[in-house]
């Protein structure tokens, strides 16, 4: 199959090893990726904070550059989820109904990385293996807005050399929340430091997710106080293998 | 009375709970530093989510009767001035009085008249949102009218001259030690060797409560529902105290917020199966009184009630931000609430704390009075999946926060990003010029603010050597050995603007 990779801003700038993984993943798995090089960011910063007027031109960028393919696969159920649940939104009230509707189009094009795999192109063993113990924090967006539920972790349970332990309180946001982490920082940092220690409860090497915004809030905690746990993207496990 | 002149007006300021005098930022700040707080908080909400998620669960049908719940909301305030018309004349048929109140201050005077009339010089109150948003303790206090909280939290908190800081449980930052002092503060003929044991707590309330029921003739309720059809209002509690005020006195005032009319009866079945399970985590709460107008001989012969809009039309005219309107007072939503857990509900500097009064006070002020409510929350949608109206709390706070007037520095920075973001070239030269991270000393600890927010508690990630953009481009221009029969990819045609 023919996917478009939507990098998203933060993999492409910050953490390409993430996007890379993507690639080489699907293209392990037989298909051809295309990397449109009009992409930019999904706007869900400037949405998220109040500027969605500012945020049409990204809007209107998204859809034009992703409305000739078929399929869009994007690594982070965050930027899946605003694509999905926001743009048409912001191009309705910004925009015009054409564009609006064209936003609503791609967007039911658009699939989070586990999405991709498990419902359209049917695969849960993709064939990795990634000999560490691992544990998985849920994202907020990727599980109460874009919905993507256990995919992520049904992709893992088939990672050969695995061993995946289950996080306590998973579910509780990491305090990342964007903007939010910069507004109302303490909060943001309490909220991480039980995250943290959660995740170190474990005795896991690498904590994974399905976004890199969420990785890096944790990961940066993680840094800090020095805890021996990376942040890995679920992109890069299921893309290891034997000889890689 | 005032006379509506056409666009609806918010609520004013100058009187009751609906402004902080601080930002959500600078009180949490505050209260994050109180770890008994946050002890209190984390184990009563972890204590009540777990309660709650047992019933519901035991429901086959509970999405389906959040749909329902939603969907009747939704019809109400479609309808709202016929239904708020059709009560008002059930309520009189039935012997009772309605009173229209633009706002709190009209609201406040006139149970402050009614009161007044009565001669007595001292109120019992059932717990109620609606009383304490307006501040009508204070203006009965203000015309020497003494208020009784009957509620043993909202009694802990008045006794402490403190504010609630939940929804359903307002001393949720109390803990029984610190009840203990305030009882033996406050608490009239209360024995000076009182412990910290909740019976005995408990007890201590239920003597100098029943006295004060026993001796009081006027009673100010709020109310959880108001049947259009038939005039009945209806107010839910677990304790039995409201049952109390509702029942003794010979004059009951009632005042409520126009959104909590419901049309009929038949509504009932299902806010009586969604509210407990919600609240409380009760299967159905202890004590449901339900009383229509006056029934002679039997109960308060005289019922008046107050309807109360103070802003509540100014939020019905926003089709997007309306829904908050659907709110049943649950606090389903500060229970499952990350942000909510950890700064307590004072920070949010409204009687209507967490998810839902970040969303409602704005609406109900004007978002200038409490800008900094929509960025109250990481949007992680807990409380979305919680409410049991189906309310889309995080789409909301995203809707206000459009809204907001934003700061200068940080909107040049916004137009700065969305300006590079809409034009490839520049912004891929952009992404290569901003090694953030080595200007800003290692791991970027030597940020300004904002950014310094960050960099107090984290690390910045290391600046890779290269974006994924150029990786693309140059693999495209020596592309790596096929490791499958075809070759697996091209670039795109660059059309760079």
């Amino acid at each position: 199959m023919r996917i478009a990779f939507f990098a998203t801003c933060l993999a492409d700038t910050l953490f390409p090893e993430a996007a890379k993984a993507t690639v080489r993943l699907l293209e392990r798995l037989g298909h051809e990726v295309v990397f449109p090089n009009q992409q930019t960011c999904c706007g869900q910063m400037h949405i998220n904070t109040g500027y969605q007027k500012e945020a049409l031109p990204l809007v209107r960028r998204y859809a034009s550059t992703f409305d000739r393919y078929d399929v869009t696969v994007v690594p982070s159920g965050s930027c899946a989820g605003s694509i999905r649940h926001q743009h048409a939104m912001v191009a309705s009230a910004y925009g015009d109904a054409g564009l609006a509707s064209r936003a609503a189009d791609v967007a039911a094009r658009t699939y989070e990385l586990s999405e991709l795999l498990i419902d359209v192109l049917k695969v849960e063993d993709v064939g990795a293996y990634y000999p560490h113990r691992v544990t998985y924090h849920p994202t907020c967006h990727s599980l109460r807005m874009t919905r993507v539920g256990d995919k992520p972790l049904r992709l893992l349970r088939q990672v050969r050399g695995i061993d995946l332990v289950e996080l306590p309180a998973a579910e509780q946001c990491c305090g990342f929340g964007g903007t939010f982490a910069l507004k109302n920082p303490e909060t943001s940092t309490a909220m991480l430091a039980d995250k943290i220690t959660d995740i170190v409860s474990t005795g896991a090497d690498v904590c994974t997710a399905g976004d890199t915004s969420c990785l890096m809030h944790i990961g940066g905690g993680l840094s800090r106080l020095r805890a021996g746990v990376r942040t890995v993207h679920l992109a890069e496990i299921l893309a290891s293998t034997e000889s890689s | 009375m005032s006379t509506f002149l056409g666009m609806p007006t918010t609520a004013p300021r100058g009187v009751g709970h609906l402004r902080g005098d601080r930002t959500f930022p600078e009180a949490a700040r505050d209260a994050l530093k109180n770890d008994q707080l946050r002890r209190n908080l984390r184990h009563a909400t972890t204590t009540i989510r777990g309660k709650s998620g047992k019933v519901i669960a035991e429901l086959p049908d509970w999405q389906s009767l959040r749909d329902a719940g939603s969907a009747i909301k939704a019809g109400v305030l479609a309808q709202l001035p016929e239904l708020l018309e059709q009560l008002e004349a059930r309520v009189t048929e039935a012997g009772g009085v309605v009173h229209w109140a633009a706002d709190a201050n009209e609201a406040n005077a006139i149970v402050t008249g009614l009161v007044r009339q009565t001669g007595s010089d001292r109120v019992i109150k059932v717990k109620s949102m609606a009383t304490q948003e307006i501040g009508l303790n204070e203006a009965l206090e203000a015309a020497g009218i003494t208020p009784v909280e009957t509620d043993l939290a909202e009694l802990i908190v008045q006794l402490g001259h403190d504010k609630p800081s939940h929804i359903l449980v307002p001393a949720i930052h109390r803990n029984r030690s610190e009840i203990r002092d305030i009882f033996l503060r406050a608490m009239p003929g209360v024995d000076p060797a009182l412990t910290d044991d909740p019976p005995v707590l408990a007890a201590a309330a239920r003597r100098y409560l029943r006295e004060t029921f026993l001796s009081t003739t006027v009673a100010v309720s709020g109310a959880n529902f108001a049947i259009a059809d038939t005039g009945t209002l209806g107010v839910v509690e677990s304790e039995g105290n409201g049952r109390m005020c509702l029942t003794l006195p010979d004059t009951l005032i009632t005042v409520m917020g126009i959104e909590k009319v419901l049309p009929t009866w038949r509504d009932l079945e299902v806010f009586l199966q969604l509210l407990p399970r919600s609240s409380t985590g009760e299967r159905m709460n202890p004590y449901t009184t339900m009383w229509t107008g006056v029934t002679p001989g039997d109960g308060p012969q005289k019922f008046h009630l107050v309807l109360l809009d103070n802003g509540r039309t100014a939020v019905l005219s926003d089709p997007a931000g309306r829904q908050a309107l659907h709110c049943i007072r649950c606090s389903a939503c500060l229970n499952v609430c990350p942000v909510y857990e950890r700064t307590g509900g004072h920070s949010y500097g409204s009687v209507y704390p967490g998810p839902i009064g970040a969303v409602l006070s704005p609406q109900l002020t004007g978002v200038a009075d409490n800008a900094s409510l929509p960025y109250a929350s990481s949007l992680c949608g807990a409380c979305f999946d919680a409410c049991p109206v189906k309310i889309d709390i995080p789409s909301l706070l995203v809707h206000l926060r459009n809204r907001v007037r934003h700061p200068a520095a940080e909107r040049a920075a916004m137009a700065a990003a969305a300006y590079t973001m809409d034009r490839p070239k520049l912004y891929a030269s952009a992404q290569r010029a901003a090694k953030l991270a080595r200007i800003a000393g290692r791991r970027g600890r030597g940020l300004p603010p904002p950014l310094s927010g960050w960099t107090a508690g984290r690390d910045l990630p290391e600046f890779p050597k290269q974006t994924f953009r150029d990786w693309w481009a140059e693999r495209a221009s020596h592309p790596e050995p096929a490791s499958h029969p075809e070759p697996a990819s091209h670039p795109e045609r660059a059309e760079e603007t």
